[in-house]
């Protein structure tokens, strides 16, 4: 069990001129939960983008389980068991939330379930959604997505990526844009995850309730990875605070 | 005082779309009536028309397949230009195989439906993973191009085109053949999209991301859609050939790429049934306009733009949605 289960190794990508991200190097342990913070810009998604290959990085190398997937494209990465939700959910407005459920039920990945791709995948698709809090005696999941409010629409992108029945599963601000009750509310399936054995990388703006839960934390700032350990020594770290705060000497530029 | 619409479902709309809806004739009439008089339209016009209407029913039904294979793509997300592309290809591979190797058309229309979309979807994979409008640019300038390499080599007759080609047997048997296609196109398709597979692909063409981030292999997905709207639009072509007794250049004509776009935005996108509706409206206008001569296509383009303009959802969503809904005016608050 010594090998990480991913690791990026002097990561980097540029866009026209601007670097992205810069030399970014990191090991994942199987079962932890990671979460990567970072002022606006600071390249965090980016990252995400590179480990999942919805962007090609420039030069380094990501490997999973020791092998490098850097050259896969996205949907077989996905494959291979990291899901990852989006920022920005998009979902199909005018169907009912739990059709929302039958992309990922279709893919590959939910091929062997009962509820995949030869299954019952309404029933499937309703037992997922119950599993995030869409509660069955309300018959929210039968609500077109569009009535939703942004709490169940991030609830239905996490279902979406437990669909896939994932090793890892990257959280892209997924509790951006939801009150204290609502991000309250997602943490226990948060935790219930990590029983599960999965291994998490949460990106994050909501610091107070990712330092609870996190075993550790990266800080990103201008693409670089400025520090990197448990959320104790993070929080009394001087770059991070001069980076979050900001400071006449800025660091990591 | 201020007025608004408002929009309710009918009661038996509601009631009908549950099992018991098995349980009147009024119900069961109002679910299968939409579903059983294009049926019957289709099947009982052959039997009234003359000779030359039955030809106009014919074309009307090929540019009808055509419109629904633009709107199956259109639904992928693959919004494209060139249907003379999968016409003509249908086309020309049904005529070689008659006039070179001397097939029976009962043989070469099946045939030349799977190898003009086979083809079709070959010479489209490369640009597959173009979006928007770089991919029906392509689309729109294949055909184009095919009909010079056709000019410039002279291969299968050149700029003469092949002619003597066997015909069906009968004309009863050709508009019934083509009418009873579209009918198991448009009933086939519109189930095919409605299913678990329709929703990957309209997925796709709603946030392709989120569809890979399923792990699913969009550009496999696009192009099996590509093969399937090819592959009907190509029996089209076939089944012109034998009808015509000839095929040439002007199937790859730009006529069966604009003429269908029109037939499905005018009918009402997105249904396939709504291209259905716009074909049995405009092929038969353009004939009946023949008569006036010169001002024709000036008639027909403002009748298109009065159509885009008016009921800009298009007729079918129209007439659905009266079918499903009461409207009345209430009077708003202040």
């Amino acid at each position: 069990m010594s090998l990480p289960l991913l690791e990026t190794v002097h990561l980097s990508k540029s866009f026209g001129g601007v670097q992205a991200l810069y030399d970014v190097s990191f090991t994942l342990k199987e079962g932890e939960l990671l979460g990567v913070i970072g002022p606006n810009g600071s390249g965090k998604t980016t990252l995400v983008n590179l480990i999942t290959r919805f962007v090609k990085p420039t030069s380094g190398e990501v490997l999973y389980r020791g092998n490098p997937i850097h050259h896969l494209s996205p949907h077989k990465i996905v494959r291979l068991g990291i899901a990852r939700t989006f920022q920005m959910v998009r979902p199909f407005y005018q169907l009912p939330a739990f059709k929302n459920m039958i992309i990922p039920l279709y893919s590959p990945r939910a091929k062997g379930l009962v509820g995949g791709r030869y299954g019952d995948r309404n029933a499937m698709a309703l037992d997922l959604l119950e599993e995030v809090g869409f509660e069955r005696d309300s018959f929210v999941a039968y609500k077109p997505a569009g009535a939703l409010p942004q709490g169940y629409l991030k609830r239905l992108e996490l279902a979406k990526a437990i669909a896939l029945q994932p090793d890892l599963v990257i959280l892209d601000e997924l509790f951006s844009g939801l009150s204290l009750a609502e991000v309250a509310s997602i943490v226990p399936i948060i935790e219930k995850m990590r029983i599960q054995g999965k291994t998490i990388i949460m990106i994050e703006h909501r610091l107070r309730e990712l330092f609870r839960i996190a075993d550790r934390v990266i800080v990103m700032n201008y693409g670089s990875k400025i520090a990197d350990g448990p959320p104790d020594t993070i929080m009394e770290d001087e770059a991070v605070k001069s980076a979050y705060l900001g400071s006449e000497t800025d660091s990591g530029d | 005082m201020k007025r608004r619409k408002e929009r309710i479902d009918r009661g038996i709309k509601a009631r009908s779309q549950d099992i018991f809806a098995l349980s009147s004739w009024r119900e069961m009439l109002y679910l299968a009536g939409p579903r059983l008089l294009p049926v019957l339209i289709c099947l009982l016009l052959p039997l009234i028309l003359g000779v030359y209407w039955q030809k106009v029913l014919m074309s009307v039904a090929v540019f009808a397949i055509l419109a629904i294979s633009w709107d199956i793509l259109a639904q992928s997300g693959m919004i494209s230009l060139g249907q003379a592309l999968f016409f003509g290809t249908g086309a020309y591979c049904s005529g070689i195989m008659n006039h070179y190797w001397g097939l029976s058309p009962l043989l070469t229309l099946p045939i030349a439906a799977i190898c003009g979309g086979l083809i079709s979807t070959l010479l489209l994979l490369p640009v597959l993973r173009l979006r928007g409008v770089y991919f029906s640019m392509v689309t729109l300038i294949i055909p184009l191009m095919l009909v010079r390499v056709i000019e410039a080599t002279k291969v299968f007759g050149g700029t003469e085109g092949l002619s003597g080609m066997d015909p069906l047997p009968s004309t009863a048997f050709e508009v019934y053949l083509i009418v009873i296609l579209l009918l198991a196109v448009l009933f086939g398709f519109r189930r095919l999209m409605d299913s678990d597979y329709g929703l990957v692909l309209k997925g796709i063409s709603d946030n392709d991301r989120s569809v890979i981030n399923a792990g699913i292999n969009i550009y496999w997905f696009k192009a099996q859609a590509l093969f399937i709207a090819a592959s009907i639009a190509a029996f089209a072509g076939a089944f012109m050939t034998h009808v015509y007794m000839f095929v040439g250049m002007p199937v790859f004509a730009l006529d069966y790429s604009i003429l269908p776009i029109a037939a499905a935005v005018v009918g009402g996108p997105g249904t396939l049934a709504g291209s259905v509706v716009g074909a049995f409206i405009l092929v038969p206008l353009s004939e009946v306009l023949r008569g006036i001569g010169g001002l024709r296509i000036v008639f027909y383009g403002v009748f298109l733009v009065v159509c885009i303009v008016a009921l800009p959802e298009g007729i079918f969503h129209y007439i659905q949605r009266k079918y499903h809904q009461i409207e009345r005016w209430v009077e708003v608050e202040k």
